[in-house]
């Protein structure tokens, strides 16, 4: 877990009153457990004081913030043991694994901006005071003396507070090609430069101020930023700690719970109802049925038998399966696609931000100016320091200071907004994307409607086979059984008295009804051809069966989200992977006209490259697997928190509510966002037309530039609040 | 004169305690929990007496 971690070990290991005293050597560990339920003070007192108690925990400690709990534990003890205990004092608790390693990292980048930002503020404030003597007036002595301590304070924190400037502009520079740290690290080096040497020459200007304005200003903006998108991050890791990365191996009747990787080609794993199929393979024993959705978008359960094949990331349903591997880890279909979809990232990150374009029109702009300016005092003079020092201040009082705040503030400001509509903005990118979009593609099955199947024509059924299918459905886990087994209690019938009831994974469920046999499942296990699908039926004796439709429950919100994105001027469209016969029902109910159906994954990332090449900007929602390549493609892309790890990976948004009307209020709030960063740069670049001439004629002085700098910056981030 | 040095070389070592406060204070992750720290005041744990 990285230094801050074994740091944290190490302190819980001095502070920990039963290992500090005695000679107990042991090894210690840390453990990382998400806990989503912790919100209050007590939680944490429960928690902490709970496990303290635990023998073989040193310490444990409650993150409130990230909604984790760190537990400090000797070698010995067992992570499912702790687990067991938060999940027994009544909170959800799942161990984070190794591969959250990447939000430590954030979280030290995070931490070493702060230290950095700490460290310029601090040497700024010092600074400011020795400048306030030399502002009112200190002359000779006393100014060379507050110009040398200014020196000596603001060169060292410089050298450590704007490296990172330093860096990304060098990285830069060896591509011969220009960011918007070029002009910061400019201006930084050559008026630290340039004061040094005035300060020798006791000279009359010196600039340590500005340029820890500069760079005190701006590393604040970037550590927000920062922050923003590390609780961003962590919370999408939070949903990624829900997918099962555990499998349960059957080695010769024993069941041993192994991590996903430990699973060999070959072995024998078992997947229980109402889990996620952990591998690929092959059905060696057993009869379920499976929902596919994530990865076809089909929302019909498909019943699987022995020698079928089966796919990590499937919903088995209603049987136990025994599956034979022939693929985990690494090599699942499942991350192989998720491993595509990193590659279709890459070719999105070309994306040129609104902040890097105003870089290539700024940064020249001023270094050509500060140019010019040294060229004309020095032929004008004749003194190269008196043109160096114009040049100085020209490039310091032309501060990218509020250039550099005008998109941090506004992202941050909005990204907060956003986090309290519940939705994630994961890429820095992603708002300015999202307000530029003129159609939205939804995907169908999972996204527009949720999982949950309702009964087509609750009312169409007599009382009585309504009452033998629910007393038939009650039994199982399917989920059109439990569709009906919830109407049929929802409209008061009584389910009849059955016997020798029993589920044949698979195929339906059997029993006896008096003297007739009774039977509700598939088409083919009844005797009859179906070829819509989406029904289940009951067959009572030699009668004839009796069919059940089924539909997907639309998602909340979902037809006024739709209303409202026609209403914003957005073109709306559903791109499905389900029956045309679903997809237009679903599309009819939502009132969207524009519908494709039985659309392979392929096609789908096809369709929406066609759309992008014909110059519309996408946004593609989707949950599935089968959309992710669309979604990767797609101009911005969002996805519901119940969609898969990799649809989460590859969305911009990831929407926390499962209501889709914060689809509509999240493009709103974009588009407010990038008005408000083109205001900024609009108010940057007033001020530079001002801040220019002066400078030229030669009158910034370093207290002139101190103001101008608080007060652009200070008029920029202002002007971001607006947002919230 | 004399004052100004012994004010300047106070003011430095001010500053430096604080530079070293902040540095403590940020390695040992007392800025990581923002929200806990905000609740943990509001615990009755150690109203009594300060916990053994």
């Amino acid at each position: 877990m990285g230094a801050s971690l074994s740091e944290f070990a190490e302190t819980a290991r001095r502070t920990d009153p039963a290992n500090a005293g005695a000679g107990r050597q042991s090894a210690a560990r840390t453990l990382l457990f998400s806990a989503p339920g912790v919100h209050c003070a007590s939680c944490i007192s429960v928690i902490e004081q709970d496990l303290g108690r635990q023998p073989g925990v040193m310490l444990a400690r409650v993150n409130l913030s990230q909604k984790r709990v760190y537990v400090t534990v000797s070698e010995s003890i067992d992570a499912d043991s702790i687990r067991d205990r938060i999940v027994g004092l009544g909170f959800k608790a799942r161990e984070l694994e190794a591969r959250s390693s990447a939000s430590s990292e954030s979280e030290n980048a995070g931490f070493a901006l702060l230290v950095r930002v700490g460290v310029a503020g601090f040497a700024l404030f010092n600074v400011m005071l020795f400048s306030v003597v030399v502002w009112s007036g200190a002359e000779g002595a006393t100014r060379s003396m507050m110009q040398w301590l200014s020196a000596l304070i603001a060169l060292p924190a410089l050298a450590y507070s704007a490296s990172p400037f330093f860096i990304n502009a060098g990285r830069a520079m060896s591509n011969w090609r220009m960011n918007m740290d070029t002009p910061i690290s400019l201006a930084i080096a050559l008026a630290s430069g340039m004061s040094l040497f005035e300060t020798w020459q006791n000279g009359e200007h010196v600039y340590f101020d500005a340029a820890l304005a500069l760079t005190f200003f701006l590393l604040a903006g970037r550590y927000f930023d920062e922050r923003t998108r590390t609780i961003a991050r962590s919370a999408a890791e939070e949903l990624a700690a829900l997918e099962p990365n555990r499998a349960i191996r059957l080695d010769g009747g024993a069941e041993t719970e192994v991590p996903v990787e430990a699973v060999r080609i070959g072995d024998l794993v078992l997947a229980r109802p109402g889990e996620r199929i952990p591998v690929d393979g092959v059905v060696a024993e057993g009869h379920s049925d499976l929902d596919k959705s994530f990865l076809t978008g089909e929302s019909r359960p498909v019943p699987v038998g022995p020698n079928e094949v089966v796919a990590a990331g499937e919903m088995n349903l209603t049987g136990r399966l025994n599956i034979r591997v022939s693929a985990a880890g690494e090599e699942t279909s499942l991350r192989k696609i998720t491993n595509l979809v990193a590659l279709a990232e890459q070719t999105r990150s070309k994306y040129a931000s609104l902040a890097s374009k105003a870089a290539l029109v700024y940064a020249p702009t001023i270094h050509i100016a500060a140019a010019i300016a040294f060229a004309v005092w020095f032929i004008g003079t004749g003194d190269a320091r008196v043109a160096l020092n114009v040049a100085v201040s020209l490039l310091i009082i032309t501060c990218p200071c509020a250039l550099g705040l005008a998109v941090p503030a506004v992202s941050t400001a909005a990204s907060g907004r956003l986090f309290r509509e519940r939705a994630l903005l994961k890429s820095p990118t992603a708002l300015e994307r999202l307000a530029s979009i003129d159609i939205v593609v939804f995907d169908k099955t999972g996204t527009l409607t949720v999982t949950e199947t309702v009964l087509a024509d609750p009312a169409g059924h007599d009382s009585e086979s309504f009452a033998i299918a629910a007393a038939l459905a009650e039994t199982s886990n399917h989920p059109y059984a439990r569709a009906l087994a919830r109407h049929a209690m929802a409209m008061g019938i009584k389910s009849s008295r059955l016997e020798e009831v029993r589920e044949r994974p698979g195929f339906g469920i059997e029993g006896r009804y008096g003297s007739k046999s009774v039977r509700l499942g598939s088409a083919g296990w009844v005797g009859v051809a179906d070829e819509a699908g989406n029904a289940t039926y009951l067959k009572i004796g030699d009668l004839e069966p009796i069919r059940f439709a089924f539909v997907n429950r639309m998602r909340s919100g979902a037809s006024r989200a739709i209303r409202e994105l026609k209403g914003m001027g957005l073109e709306v469209q559903v791109l499905s992977g389900d029956t045309a016969a679903a997809v237009e029902d679903a599309a009819a109910r939502l009132g969207i006209d524009c519908w494709q159906s039985e659309r392979s994954p392929a096609e789908k990332s096809e369709i929406i490259q066609e759309l992008a090449r014909k110059g519309q900007k996408v946004l593609m929602v989707g949950d599935g697997l089968n959309d992710t390549g669309a979604m990767a493609f797609a101009h911005a892309s969002m996805s519901p928190a119940s969609a898969l790890d990799a649809a989460r990976v590859v969305s911009d948004i990831v929407l926390l509510d499962p209501d889709l009307q914060s689809i509509p209020r999240a493009i709103k709030i974009s588009r407010k966002a990038k008005n408000r960063i083109l205001e900024n740069f609009g108010v940057a670049a007033c001020y530079n037309l001002v801040a220019i001439p002066v400078a030229f004629l030669g009158l910034a002085t370093p207290l002139a530039a101190a103001i101008a700098m608080s007060a652009s910056s200070i008029s920029v981030t202002l002007n971001a609040m607006r947002l919230k | 004169m004399e004052s100004l040095l012994f004010l300047i070389a106070a003011t430095i070592f001010a500053g430096g305690v604080w530079l070293a406060a902040f540095f403590w204070a940020a390695r040992s992750r007392q800025f990581s929990d923002p929200k806990g720290a905000a609740h943990r005041i509001l615990r009755d744990d150690y109203d009594d007496k300060p916990k053994e």
